[in-house]
């Protein structure tokens, strides 16, 4: 199961906010990005109904990623892999997916790989489909449940949300799947899986009083070629970014004067949000 | 070689109206670089259907695939076509819908290219770019613009060494205008089998339900919605002319809905569609608890209202205080006169 720990862009309160009316990114909660906890769920629906299987969630961050590792045990996964490597920073989709590929590879091919359709921080959808491709295994994209597993015929069939409807798909393990946020909720934190994992900790984050040890993989440890991680391994540049300013809580009043109508016009335009 | 290519999306043998806005936006950046505009369709029944559809809009070349299994969409054998095409004709620019499609196909095809992909891009212009680190410079590069990090930041993201440059783009971001019906390109009828081994139809769609929308105004990037206060019929026209200027959709509340100036389906709000717009133009409307339910989740909130004390002014980032038959044309006026 893959995951991503992200920063809530869903609710930009006015305490995120420089004085220069930017996002503050470090002023954000980073939290369990929202279609990766439906993955989960997902995952351990497969579980229930498939009691000598296991989930191994893979993160790629910061140390302090292993948050949402934590969370994902809390919730029924039963391994937890945290990527973290200052060679790894700066990665692209291209370079993660790569760095997220490796990863899969030492563990070993699993039957079933499940991840969020997308992340809210970047909303591109690109890593699911682009780890299928490097371990070149079948994807389905938009699935919104799982509806029936063979185990002997060695399929899966899906529900996926489609531009305007819907589609059932039939394909074969293993394969990647990518979850929306139209499917089911991920079930709540177990109370005795808290008290079990509450003191799980990855050795970067330092915890001295860490009882289970999380797995942290570096770049070396997957045996990742460097010039294909992090910025190295990014294709995509980026080139400016411009903020959109916020005004919190204040508008900006404007009269309907031709002089106010063109100018927020032009201020639309120059700042791309329309054009 | 080195060509501009569009990845066309089909229902059955009618091309989407995403690709054709793909195609408009492609043949300018040709254009502009100097070099062809190429197509690639790939469909089941497709050969006699699509080339009349593609063509008008100044293809120079275009790509057929005609195939048992490559309709409906499933990734691998598209994928396939597109990874072994490209490596043939080595487009510089690769574009394509942000489509659950695109959105399937744009990274695998990627990642098998090594290629970098910029999703959902909003602007795509020519430019060059100076890598300082590297003292190189960079001509001709395309610049994919998106709104990246919750719509808070506007991004340009370049890829300088990797082709091709693929990027997707949203429905209805970009404008569709056929170049000449007659125009004359080249149409290409490729085997299939020389691109798609059989191993690649394992994917089986068994079931497909879909319905086609009256009205895009769900995925839209700009909502020009009307309330009651918009006054009539006559009055939604006005908006709709706004919404085509800025190629975004027209919405209203209930209480327009209520009044019949407009159908019931542009209603947006708890009983309605949501939206989540980058741009919500509310026109008129005074912003009941129910209309917000289903557009607080816009990015930029632009009210123009008489009242100005109207609820939905505390949630709007520009507050225009005037009439909407006075403030729209003027919008329409400076656009059209600024936009380039």
């Amino acid at each position: 199961m893959l995951a991503k720990q992200v920063p809530d862009t869903r609710n930009v309160g006015p305490d995120a906010m420089t004085p220069e009316g930017t996002v503050n990114r470090s002023a954000l909660p980073a939290i369990f990005n929202p279609e990766d906890l439906n993955a989960l769920e997902q995952a351990l629906r497969l579980k229930d109904q498939f009691p000598g299987s296991t989930i191994t969630v893979v993160t790629m961050g910061l140390p302090k990623a292993a948050d949402i590792l934590r969370d994902a045990l809390y919730r029924g996964a039963d391994d937890a892999v945290l990527l973290t490597d200052r060679a790894l920073g700066g990665a692209d989709t291209l370079a993660t997916s790569y760095a997220i590929s490796m990863a899969i590879r030492k563990i070993g091919m699993p039957d079933i790989i499940i991840g969020g359709r997308q992340a809210i921080d970047g909303d591109t959808a690109q890593v699911g489909p682009q780890v299928a491709q490097k371990l070149d295994i079948d994807q389905v994209t938009y699935v919104e449940s799982i509806d029936k597993l063979c185990e002997e015929c060695r399929k899966v069939t899906v529900t996926r949300r489609i531009d305007g409807g819907v589609e059932v798909v039939e394909a074969p393990l293993p394969c990647l799947l990518t979850i929306t946020g139209s499917a089911a909720p991920c079930r709540p934190q177990n109370a005795k899986r808290v008290m079990k994992f509450k003191k799980a900790a990855a050795p970067s984050e330092g915890k001295e009083n860490a009882k289970i040890e999380i797995t942290q993989w570096g770049a070396a440890d997957v045996d990742a070629d460097l010039q294909q991680c992090g910025l190295a391994g990014s294709p995509t540049k980026v080139k400016a970014v411009q903020n959109i300013v916020f005004k919190a809580k204040e508008s900006k009043q404007l009269t309907g004067s031709d002089t106010d109508i063109e100018s927020l016009i032009v201020e639309l335009l120059d700042s791309h949000t329309i054009g | 070689m080195n060509n501009v290519f569009v990845y066309c999306e089909i229902d059955k043998t009618t091309v989407e109206e995403v690709s054709f806005e793909l195609l408009t936006k492609g043949r300018k950046l040709a254009n502009e670089l100097g070099v062809q505009l190429e197509a690639v369709v790939a469909g089941t029944g497709i050969k006699g259907e699509v080339e009349k559809q593609i063509l008008p809009y100044g293809v120079d070349k275009l790509h057929v695939f005609d195939a048992e299994g490559l309709y409906p969409y499933t990734s691998k054998p598209h994928t396939s076509i597109l990874v072994k095409l490209f490596e043939e004709e080595k487009p510089q620019i690769c574009l394509m819908g942000a489509t659950v499609i695109g959105r399937d196909l744009g990274p695998r095809v990627s990642s098998a290219h090594m290629s970098g992909l910029t999703a959902d891009c909003t602007a795509l212009e020519i430019g060059s770019y100076e890598d300082k680190r590297a003292g190189k410079v960079y001509e001709n590069l395309l610049y994919q613009i998106r709104p990246a990090f919750g719509g808070n930041i506007v991004a340009t993201i370049v890829n300088p060494e990797h082709r091709p440059q693929m990027a997707t783009v949203r429905s209805g971001v970009m404008k569709a205008e056929i170049l000449d019906p007659e125009y004359k390109g080249e149409v290409v009828y490729e085997d299939v089998a020389k691109y798609v081994p059989e191993t690649d139809f394992v994917v089986k769609v068994l079931e497909r339900h879909v319905e086609k929308a009256k009205n895009n105004l769900k995925g839209a990037p700009i909502v020009v919605a009307g309330g009651y206060g918009v006054g009539s019929k006559e009055g939604f026209d006005l908006l709709r002319k706004l919404a085509k200027e800025l190629h975004g959709e027209v919405g209203a509340s209930r209480a327009a809905v209520d009044a019949g100036f407009c159908e019931h389906d542009l209603q947006i709000g708890q009983t309605g569609v949501t939206v989540r717009p980058k741009v919500y133009i509310a026109c008129g409307i005074s912003g009941a608890i129910q209309h917000v339910a289903g557009m607080k989740e816009s990015g930029i909130v632009i009210s123009i209202n008489t009242d100005p004390n109207a609820p939905i002014n505390q949630l709007a980032d520009y507050v225009i205080t005037g009439s909407v038959e006075e403030v729209v044309p003027k919008m329409i006026k400076y656009y059209k006169q600024n936009s380039k």
